[in-house]
């Protein structure tokens, strides 16, 4: 068990801004994302597309925010705990235990949720049957790729992952790749590639097909793909690979008993906390009156949350409000030394 | 104003007034129209404001900007119609549009 005053769960940019503004005032916190790492939208929507509107920042990408995001809060070695969702949350005397789907427990005083619209889960087929293959013989990611060593493989999905995916196991594997349109949204040069693979053969490609149906006992043994104009073929297939992005789901916080409206989660004003004492959401995820979905939105959220999370992790002290520019106390935490 | 007509999965119907320049999915948004979620909010990284336009209506729309149809590839069951609501702009060229949501959004 982690015990720490704050538990943040969102890594993208307003829960690092957050965890910024309660290193300034003093608390500590634990930081936890269901993606491989921190940035949240900023990093998994548009790594490469700039921002305008952060302010004194005339334009970055979402990666650049990110990376400054990151190093603002470095001088406090905060610990991630990506790849993994909150799930069981419970309230024990006056702290919460929170326990994740990775069997990581913490003990904090406070939680703030900056879960923007909930954590990225992938995208799956919207054929019914594709749910009893899940896990067996029909991925989404790919964990160990000797399982397909000479194996037939059918990749449906027209960007980097698909492509990527069909370039490489086309080396060990029969790969058929499947695609809505004639574009690609990935690579040029994968693309290139992939069309020079079938031409060789090495790769076959159908485009205007998706899918259409899948069958098997235990595992697939064949899918059927249909054409936009509706013919309909069967390949043979000893598995299926979807690479259709992400979406966000909501997810185990919809359980907890907190004010949930069109999957935003209800705050005050005052400190963004929610219907729950001790429970805090910033950021896209919260709701109010006059709610603005931007990043500058979420950073001045978080600092309100920041210190809403003050009483309850030292009842017995009082927050003085200070400015980084004189407070020593916010200096000697941020690591400047002043001679 | 111009009317936009929603027809939802469970084959309701509703016809809204939406103010022109607002986006086909703010319409539905402000309005409480089920089944368009705009995760993203408007900034076209998300294919959750997943449309099926009217046959008639589809070469009177503004051409698909580049990164819409790459979106459109992750949208749930995508057809040759799809549009993402977020990117088309109401004016009175589109009164009258109607479009149709699909079962889901991802």
């Amino acid at each position: 068990m982690i015990k720490t005053d704050v538990l943040i769960i969102g890594a993208g940019p307003t829960g690092l801004f957050c965890a910024h503004q309660l290193g300034i005032i003093g608390l500590t916190c634990e930081i936890v994302d269901n993606l491989d790492k921190a940035g949240g939208q900023c990093i998994e929507l548009y790594p490469d597309k700039p921002i305008y509107d952060i302010p004194a920042i005339p334009e970055c990408t979402g990666e650049e925010l990110t990376n400054n995001l990151l190093k603002q809060i470095k001088p406090f070695n905060f610990n991630f705990h990506l790849n993994q969702r909150v799930e069981e949350l419970k309230k024990v005397e006056k702290r919460w235990h929170v326990k994740t789907n990775d069997n990581k427990e913490f003990d904090v005083a406070s939680i703030v949720i900056a879960g923007g619209v909930g954590s990225f889960e992938p995208r799956k087929f919207s054929v019914k049957e594709c749910e009893k293959f899940e896990g067996n013989s029909l991925f989404y990611s790919i964990k160990d790729k000797t399982i397909f060593k000479d194996k037939t493989i059918s990749i449906f999905g027209g960007g980097d992952s698909a492509l990527d995916w069909a370039i490489e196991l086309s080396n060990t594997s029969n790969v058929n790749l499947i695609h809505r349109r004639d574009g690609f949204s990935g690579m040029e040069s994968s693309v290139l590639k992939v069309k020079e693979l079938n031409d060789q053969g090495k790769i076959n490609l159908y485009t205007k097909y998706q899918l259409d149906s899948v069958s098997g006992k235990d595992k697939i043994d064949s899918v059927k793909i249909k054409h936009d104009e509706g013919k309909i073929k069967e390949i043979k297939s000893d598995y299926i690979l979807g690479f259709f992005g992400l979406i966000m789901q909501l997810g185990p916080i919809l359980d907890w008993g907190l004010n949930i409206d069109k999957k935003k989660v209800e705050v005050n004003t005052e400190n963004f906390e929610t219907n729950i004492n001790g429970i805090f959401a910033i950021g896209d995820i919260c709701s109010y009156p006059g709610k603005l979905k931007l990043i500058l939105s979420g950073f001045h959220e978080g600092a309100l949350a920041a210190r809403g999370c003050f009483k309850y992790a030292k009842p017995n002290e009082k927050l003085r409000f200070e400015f980084t520019t004189t407070s020593k106390a916010a200096q000697e935490r941020l690591g400047i030394k002043n001679d | 104003m111009p009317k936009i007509t929603y027809n939802t999965h469970d084959n309701q119907t509703h016809t809204i007034n939406v103010q022109n320049g607002l986006t086909v999915m703010e319409g539905a948004i402000q309005n409480d129209i089920p089944g368009i979620d705009a995760d993203c909010g408007g900034g076209m990284s998300c294919a959750t404001c997943h449309v099926y336009v009217n046959e008639e209506w589809l070469n009177k729309l503004p051409e698909k900007e580049d990164g819409e149809e790459d979106m459109l590839d992750m949208a749930f069951e995508p057809k040759k119609n799809s549009r993402l609501s977020c990117q088309l702009i109401v004016s009175d060229t589109l009164d009258g549009l109607v479009v149709n949501i699909p079962s889901k959004q991802g």
